[in-house]
């Protein structure tokens, strides 16, 4: 199935809660409600004509000081969807604000989504809420902030041991 | 001079010269500079010309620590337990230029140089070092033990 045809299968279930969709040399993408966010990976993996068994990532982008998106949400979770019976992929994002930096979590829908999601609380601090562990992945306990927010000072050094040089 | 100092200083240099051709390393590898330290360990650059040739996986038989790839503070703490737990005479190698500054890993998670951490005897520079710089730290570090005073 081409991309278009998975946006347009998208667009007729889900309607409104599609906010966007955009789709550029074969990178098929929508913008989704977060409402609407588990209700639709499901969708997305088990409807057979989609078939998208494999959540190759998931990540997110901070856009804190993104020309032209300075008004906006400041963060956009990304899904990345993979077909291997289709062999067709699919991006969903969900953009959220930075005092509610919450997404319902795909655990339930992919085992992957565990340490993934782990991995974008450590590194940008959005929480996925229903998460069955939601601890640091990369860093340890002790790290203070989210390294890859933007407003995370590129000098700022927390070691366990040894100097701060 | 007496005959006593005459003595230990003999004595010393015997025991350094037994110590530097015995040299038992504890490879700490962390990253990709440990395909250039296999590299340079086998028959083909052959460390066991300098009596280096027996790597032992455990800090408590084993005399130098070979400290290779990228030292990141979560792991920082772990290098210095390793260390701890050799027993004396002991030295250390910071294999790569990671562990000699950081590298270009100038950020929120690597250690800019190990020496922040525990002491370093040799610098082997590079990214990874070429086997000839690894052979040229291996022979400074033996001039080094034989050199200095023996304790035992």
């Amino acid at each position: 199935m081409g991309g278009t045809e998975i946006l347009q299968r998208l667009k007729s279930r889900f309607g409104p809660a599609i906010l966007d969709t955009h789709e550029r040399l074969g990178d098929a993408t929508a913008l989704v409600e977060r409402g609407s966010l588990v209700e639709m990976l499901r969708l997305c993996r088990d409807e057979p004509a989609l078939g998208f068994d494999v959540l190759m990532d998931l990540t997110a982008v901070d856009y804190l000081k993104y020309p032209g998106r300075e008004d906006g949400p400041r963060f956009e979770v990304v899904y990345h969807l993979y077909s291997l019976p289709h062999n067709h992929r699919v991006r969903l994002k969900v953009r959220v604000d930075e005092d509610d930096a919450v997404v319902p979590t795909a655990v339930a829908l992919w085992p992957i989504a565990n340490w993934l999601e782990r991995e974008v609380w450590d590194m940008f601090g959005v929480r996925f809420a229903g998460h069955p562990d939601l601890r640091r992945l990369l860093m340890y306990e002790e790290f203070v902030g989210h390294a890859l927010r933007k407003d995370y000072p590129i000098n700022r050094r927390q070691p366990l041991i040894g100097p701060a040089h | 001079m007496g005959v006593g100092s005459f003595f230990t200083s003999k004595l010393d240099e015997a025991i350094g010269w037994a110590r530097k051709y015995s040299i038992f390393q504890y490879p700490f590898v962390t990253a990709c500079c440990g395909m250039e330290y296999m590299a340079a360990a086998c028959s083909h650059y052959d460390v066991d010309r300098f009596g280096a040739g027996l790597p032992r996986f455990s800090p408590r038989q084993a005399d130098v620590l070979f400290v290779v790839g990228t030292i990141s503070h979560k792991m920082a703490p772990v290098l210095k337990r390793i260390y701890d737990q050799m027993t004396e005479p002991k030295w250390v190698v910071a294999f790569g230029v990671c562990t000699c500054t950081g590298g270009f890993y100038d950020n929120y998670a690597t250690v800019q140089g190990i020496d922040t951490i525990i002491p370093v005897d040799v610098y082997i520079p590079g990214c990874p070092p070429r086997p000839e710089s690894v052979l040229d730290g291996l022979m400074k570090l033996q001039d080094k033990i034989a050199a200095q005073t023996q304790r035992f």
